[in-house]
């Protein structure tokens, strides 16, 4: 295989993966834009989800006597998953955001760390802490097309959830640009007092969004979860979005794509080329450093809202 | 009727500028102090000193260290395990390769290094602040722990990355026993806990509250905005970094990178927020309340019959409680403990009297 090739391969393959942290940090920014909030649980929420659609499909053939492999059982456990989400989404709103209404960001964003810690414990406390795997009926094989055409191999799965994210990115964006409740939220992202004042329902708007995100959260458990196993490390997805958000800029849906890209890219061609220099393991800084020193160039990120500060 | 500053004059600029203007507070400030470094070394057993007052100890300094920064100079920084990290790992190479070094030195020196550390990875400051400047402080964080565990020139070359920390010995005394290593720490916090409280009542002190109030507001009546930030962020750091000198040597007993992880830099966060932002009171209480927490729980929990809950679901309960209790003291007291103290206080101020 020629050098070239190579990078080629390395590059979709962190490309596709970076689609992937985009879909995790798509969660951030929905909230960020609607509320404000640096929410830290959203790793939390992403591993509660997947959790929650896992045991559901263990339990589910012992509660209503269906067959363990019927096609109902994964839609009836994807349901449940969902309400389960909508309903953490309407307490969060209604026990955390609420009575912290008016406080400085950084107390909502401390608030939402602990809210983390209560996710992860409440997670583990249903349904246990052991490992499981989770099937989506897509094998992790490479493409014989490409592999054929191009010698390059290319996961399907990888392919797969990449479209997913796209799909979602897509319909999301479409959602906010041309729907009623789209519109509503991005005034309530603009001015709070000012959305308030002309009769949007602030509340309303708020669990909208929270549930949005608990979707998101739970499409990324599900496809984070079929690639690494449902487990404890998957909280630390959040970690992995954090320096997407930064290149991308915390208020932009395609700076969230974009910094994905960039990070999943960027980080696969330093652990192959720059890794092997150092000892490998550059993965777990690498992008946050990239991202550090792309603040210094553009403190508001990509594709962020400039922000001017007055007395 | 007790607690009240009728009577009490001041009549010099020194008694305006005392820490404790009333003599009440003072009076219980040395019987605390007296408490702490007699009665307790006298009364306490083995399992206090170790597994209690010696951790509420080490992290009250780590979150003085974090307090600083985060309380007094509004930089939010998610990185402190990391300078921790940086102190003990420079306590032990000082001590290691430099071996008639005295161990205050290499203590200093380890906070020092953390200091340089952490003026390094508050450069940014400059450029960026709030939610930017907190995932910043992470790749502080994630880099060091990886340059620790993986250049092994760090740990001497040791093959499983632990290494046991020296025996610390000064003019032929070793500190071996709990007592020795917790009068060590005691030592230790209340001199920089006092040089903390001096530090946040003078000029630095009221420029980094004035950052953190309203930066741009700051550098217009003055207050060069980039020294004053990298101030913090080196002190702070050289704070997280003796407090990291210590736990490993007067507390865990071993230098290892994976005790310094992400976990340990929100604990800290949280005992700031716990104890209260701003406020040098709030670091110890917020440090007392996180370090007991999971100890109080853990009895409480071993307490009630054991068929009545799942197994491994008190690690998660403890997990649920951590968080729900953090949501729960934002919700109802955002500044903390210190300032429930400070009501506390105002209310005996008037006792028995209800107005």
């Amino acid at each position: 295989m020629s050098e070239l090739q190579f990078f080629a391969e390395v590059l979709t393959g962190g490309l596709l993966s970076g689609l992937l942290y985009a879909l995790v940090a798509l969660g951030f920014v929905l909230i960020y834009k609607a509320s404000g909030v640096f929410n830290f649980a959203q790793g939390a929420m992403v591993f509660f989800a997947a959790l929650t659609y896992v045991g559901c499909l263990e339990k589910l053939p012992r509660w209503t006597g269906l067959a363990a492999d019927s096609v109902l059982l994964v839609w009836l456990a994807l349901l449940l998953a969902l309400a389960a989400m909508l309903l953490l989404a309407l307490a969060i709103e209604r026990l955390v955001l609420r009575p912290l209404v008016n406080q400085p960001p950084q107390t909502l964003f401390m608030a939402t760390i602990g809210l983390a810690y209560f996710i992860e414990g409440l997670a583990q406390g249903v349904w246990g802490a052991n490992v499981r795997g989770l099937e989506l009926g897509i094998q992790d094989v490479p493409m014989d097309w490409v592999l054929d055409h191009t010698g390059m191999i290319v996961s399907r799965f990888d392919l797969f959830a990449a479209g997913v994210a796209a799909t979602l990115v897509t319909g999301l964006a479409l959602f906010f640009r041309h729907s009623r409740v789209g519109r509503a939220l991005r005034a309530v992202a603009d001015d709070h007092q000012a959305a308030l004042s002309v009769g949007i329902p602030l509340a309303t708007i708020w669990r909208i969004v929270w549930a949005i995100a608990g979707f998101v959260a739970l499409v990324s458990g599900l496809i984070w979860g079929a690639r690494n196993g449902v487990q404890f490390a998957l909280t630390y997805t959040a970690l992995k979005a954090l320096p997407v958000l930064i290149l991308g800029g915390f208020e932009s849906v395609p700076g969230a794509i974009v910094g994905g890209l960039i990070v999943g890219a960027s980080e696969k061609l330093a652990e192959v080329y720059i890794g092997p220099w150092v000892g490998g393991g550059v993965e777990s800084w690498f992008p946050y450093m990239l991202a550090l020193l792309f603040l210094l160039i553009r403190p508001e990120g990509l594709f962020g809202e400039k922000h001017m500060d007055r007395v | 009727m007790l607690y009240r500053e009728a009577g009490q004059f001041k009549s010099s600029y020194a008694d305006d500028q005392r820490i404790f203007p009333l003599r009440q507070d003072r009076h219980a400030f040395w019987a605390l102090l007296a408490a702490a470094y007699v009665g307790v070394p006298l009364l306490a057993n083995d399992y206090w000193l170790q597994a209690i007052l010696t951790p509420v100890l080490i992290f009250s300094l780590a979150a003085l260290g974090l307090n600083i920064l985060t309380g007094y100079a509004g930089q939010l920084s998610l990185g402190s395990a990391a300078f921790m990290a940086v102190g003990a790992f420079a306590a032990y190479n000082f001590m290691l390769r430099l071996p008639w070094m005295p161990f205050p030195l290499a203590f200093v020196l380890g906070g020092v290094t953390a200091a340089l550390a952490g003026l390094l990875f508050g450069l940014p400051s400059f450029r960026i602040k709030g939610y930017y400047l907190a995932v910043a402080t992470l790749a502080a964080q994630f880099f060091i722990i990886w340059v620790l565990t993986k250049f092994p020139w760090f740990s001497n070359y040791s093959s499983s990355g632990v290494i046991t920390a020296q025996v610390l010995s000064l003019a032929g005394y070793k500190f071996l026993t709990p007592v020795s290593k917790y009068l060590l720490v005691l030592i230790c916090v209340s001199l920089f806990a006092l040089a903390a409280k001096n530090m946040t009542r003078c000029a630095i002190g009221r420029a980094w509250m004035a950052v953190r109030d309203m930066d741009v507001a700051a550098s217009v009546v003055g207050i060069r905005l980039m020294p004053v930030k990298l101030l913090a962020f080196a002190v702070s750091s050289f704070y997280c970094g003796l407090a990291g000198v210590l736990y490993a040597y007067c507390y865990i007993g071993t230098v290892e990178p994976e005790a310094f992880s992400l976990d340990l830099s929100f604990r800290i966060l949280f005992m700031v927020i716990v104890g209260g932002m701003g406020s040098i009171l709030g670091s110890f209480l917020g440090a007392a309340f996180i370090v007991l927490l999971p100890i109080g729980l853990d009895h409480i929990l071993s307490a009630l019959p054991g068929a009545w809950l799942p197994a491994g679901f008190g690690s998660n309960l403890q997990l649920m409680l951590f968080g729900g209790l953090i949501i729960f003291f934002l919700i109802v007291e955002p500044q903390g403990l210190a300032r429930l103290w400070q009501i506390a206080k105002e209310k005996l101020r008037l006792w028995p009297f209800p107005h």
